[in-house]
């Protein structure tokens, strides 16, 4: 049946603004809704696409429904416990300015406040604190989970339980998630105490990471461009939230505000203009601005996690070409691997702002979801359309040969047959999905490319 | 699925056996596309084999008869319901005699009419069905300068050409914000089977260079491309020029 009287028919892309697609767009505004328009898509299948933060073509489904979740955004904290239960569409950003004055914060936040909870669910996302706080998907206490027959299930935030394990980090293709309940952590403050100290190169780097649990939150800013001595020269910063008994007196009147503003919109440029020799002054600079003797501050939450978040569209300053990230994670003892892998980047001069490098903790349990322990390294790369594809070819499969993995939310490049190598359970959600969905109604651009 | 390179991943060649389309489908298997289907009116052996050796996972030959017209719309679906989703169609059959072999049978006229026009017609129409339906994809149809001014010593030819060109523009317009495309190629005199024997043209290029072109504008997601590019200039001139002097020089 033709499902343009569902909703409207939109162009979509990911937050590289690359491989553009059309589908037909529904935003429901109660479970219902959902339920009645999974019933009624068409052969091609539907998605969930929430704030579209995801860098490829994840949250997309050409020629068929996508369901917009971001008028699903209603947030319930209870403050004695910390459990938050959050319709699937509402923002990190939204959760926050409820979490902060009363003392909580999220589990887990990425680079940027603008993703949903849906999203946060679909990708299994990650924050500074992997290596202690696990990912996004450890605190989910259970989901309202609407299926590929529009009935509604509750699911149990139990990685034993398939259908859960499936989910999280299942990139969309279980089901809608309508709602989830998770555990916030404690946050008296909207401070954070932040420790940065310069490493030199690369194996400096890891040695500062490697054993590093003080500190909940650790990342390391690498500039990709320094060769020689210097290769993977980085800046840490370190960071623990501040009780309002750490806090200067100056701060103590606003000790839990949390109004971040998002400032002017960054203005399309040609992608030319970055090029290696800009990144390398620029890299340099902040490389410098830098502590020479580690230093501590107290940065406000927004500074500390959300730093790009201040400049609305950054993506549009890549040109009409778009971006990519390109994330992988390898185990601990790969550091050879890791080290290649740099040398690689820094080889081909792919003209990059910073990229960071991280420490993660083990896996979460969810089938393909990315993290799992090791170090993980995401960079942004402006895209040259026919170029560069062998380059990734290779560094995934050298990153598959090293047990490692892609990160689905930001891949936008990789081969079919490639998810099989880096994905271990990739037959368990598979079994799932036949067992939940066997006609196939969850459908994304990415599972066709992939054929996930 | 195309990728956030341009990469594409499956591709049918309708006229299967074309010099031009087969070095198009060979230069995206190289870029990347692993499934190919071949439509010809015969066997395709060498092709096959080659694209496989290329790096393709599964090359398919169908049958395909552009006089046919009425089984098209059948065959293009039943491609379409094999390979899934279909990431680009190059459209390259096309027959070309010399204009006194029309001159003597009209009947071998209104044949290459059909082969030429009625036929991308009949199958572009399917294609952009399909195209529509599943919201992405490219119709890749080679138009010719050719068409441009119609020639009198290439009447025939040239006015299926100059249909097909108007056909594939406006397809493209018609497809507007449906996710799918129409790229039309203009190349000059290309030396392949359907040239041989023929006086080359000025500006006479490769089967290999048109296919970079057209890798080229897909990936870069453009409407029109000329190959070489300074044809795109000739024919700009030749559009303007007084009609006595267009008939001194294309005589
Ligand atoms: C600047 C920036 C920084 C980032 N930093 C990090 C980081 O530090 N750590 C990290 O892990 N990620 C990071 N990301 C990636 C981002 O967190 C994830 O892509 C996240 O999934 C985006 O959420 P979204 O709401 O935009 O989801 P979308 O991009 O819209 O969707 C992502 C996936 O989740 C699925 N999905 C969305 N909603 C639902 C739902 N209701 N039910 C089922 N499935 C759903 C979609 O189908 C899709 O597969 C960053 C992205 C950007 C742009
Ligand atoms: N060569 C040039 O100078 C030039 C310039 C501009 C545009 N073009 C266009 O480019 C396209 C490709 O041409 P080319 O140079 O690659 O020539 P080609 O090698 O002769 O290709 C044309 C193909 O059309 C096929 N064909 C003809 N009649 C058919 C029918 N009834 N049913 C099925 N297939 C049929 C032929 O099949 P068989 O192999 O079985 O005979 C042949 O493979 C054509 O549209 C042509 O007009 C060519």
């Amino acid at each position: 049946m033709p499902i343009d009287d569902i909703g409207r028919p939109a162009s979509l892309h990911g937050w590289g603004r690359t491989a553009a697609t059309t589908a037909t767009v529904m935003s429901p505004r109660s479970v219902a809704e959902i339920s009645s328009a999974i019933t009624r898509a068409g052969s091609r299948g539907v998605i969930a696409r929430g704030l579209g933060r995801s860098y490829g073509d994840a949250a997309q489904n050409s020629g068929g429904l996508v369901v917009d979740t971001t008028r699903l955004d209603r947030i319930s904290l209870d403050p004695v416990t910390g459990l938050v239960t959050a319709e699937a569409g509402a923002s990190l950003d939204a959760i926050m300015r409820v979490l902060l004055p009363q003392g909580w914060f999220v589990p887990v936040t990425p680079g940027t406040r603008s993703v949903t909870v849906g999203g946060a669910v679909g990708a299994d996302i990650h924050g500074k604190n992997h290596h202690v706080d696990g990912s996004f998907g450890t605190w989910v206490r259970s989901l309202l989970l609407v299926g590929a027959d529009g009935t509604v299930r509750e699911v149990a935030g139990d990685f034993g339980n398939p259908l859960f394990a499936a989910t999280i980090g299942g990139m969309g293709l279980t089901g809608v998630v309508a709602e989830v309940t998770f555990q916030a952590i404690r946050s008296e403050t909207a401070y954070v105490s932040v420790l940065t100290r310069r490493a030199a190169n690369l194996a400096e780097a890891l040695e500062l990471m490697r054993d590093d649990n003080d500190y909940r939150y650790t990342v390391a800013w690498i500039d990709l461009l320094a060769r020689g001595e210097t290769m993977g020269r980085s800046v840490l910063t370190l960071g623990n939230h501040l009780t309002r008994a750490e806090l200067p007196a100056s701060k103590q009147a606003r000790a839990s505000a949390f109004a971040p503003a998002t400032r002017l919109s960054a203005p399309p440029m040609p992608s030319g203009l970055l090029n290696p020799l800009s990144v390398r002054a620029f890299n340099e600079l902040w490389y410098r601005k830098a502590p020479r003797v580690p230093a501590t501050t107290i940065e406000s939450i927004g500074h500390f996690f959300h730093p790009l978040d201040g400049v609305a569209d950054w993506n549009r300053l890549y040109g009409r070409a778009g971006l990519m990230q390109y994330q992988f994670v390898v185990p601990l003892e790969a550091t050879a691997v890791l080290r290649g892998l740099v040398e690689r980047l820094n080889e081909h001069q792919l003209a990059s702002f910073l990229a960071v490098l991280k420490r993660f903790g083990p896996g979460s349990g969810g089938y393909l979801s990315f993290p799992t322990g090791g170090w993980t390294l995401a960079v942004d790369l402006p895209v040259r359309p026919g170029r560069m594809a062998g380059v990734f070819d290779e560094m995934d499969r050298e990153v598959a040969a090293a047990g490692g993995r892609i990160y689905l939310a930001k891949d936008a490049v990789m081969r079919r047959g490639m998810a099989e190598q880096m994905y271990p359970d990739l037959e368990k959600f598979r079994a799932v999905r036949a067992d939940i969905d066997p006609s196939g109604v969850f459908v994304s651009d990415q599972s066709r490319r992939l054929g996930l | 699925m195309k990728d956030a390179l341009g990469r594409v991943d499956s591709v049918v060649l309708l006229g299967g056996r074309s010099d031009i389309g087969l070095a198009v489908v060979t230069k995206l298997v190289a870029a990347g596309a692993r499934r190919v289907v071949l439509a010809a009116r015969g066997p395709a052996d060498d092709a096959v084999a080659a694209l496989l050796a290329a790096g393709a996972t599964s090359v398919d030959t169908v049958e395909f008869d552009a006089l046919a017209v009425s089984s098209h719309a059948g065959v293009v679906d039943s491609i379409f319901d094999k390979l899934g989703d279909v990431d680009v169609v190059v459209s390259a059959f096309a027959v070309q005699s010399a204009q006194e072999v029309y001159d003597a049978s009209p009947t071998a006229a209104a044949d290459a009419v059909t082969v030429n026009l009625s036929a991308q017609i009949s199958t572009g129409l399917a294609v952009a069905t399909r195209l529509r339906a599943q919201g992405h994809g490219t119709l890749v149809l080679l138009s010719s300068i050719a068409g441009v001014r119609v020639r009198p010593a290439n009447l025939v030819y040239g006015a299926t050409k100059a249909g097909l060109d108007a056909f594939g523009v406006t397809l493209h317009d018609m497809l507007a914000g449906s996710g799918a495309g129409v790229l039309v190629v203009r190349p000059g005199f290309v030396s392949t089977k359907l040239t041989e024997g023929l006086p080359t043209a000025p500006f006479a290029t490769t089967p290999e260079a048109v296919a970079d072109a057209v890798v080229g504008a897909l990936a870069a997601g453009k409407r029109v491309v000329w190959v070489p590019r300074v044809v795109g200039v000739v024919a700009a001139v030749f559009r303007v020029l007084p009609r006595p002097v267009w008939r001194k020089i294309s005589a």
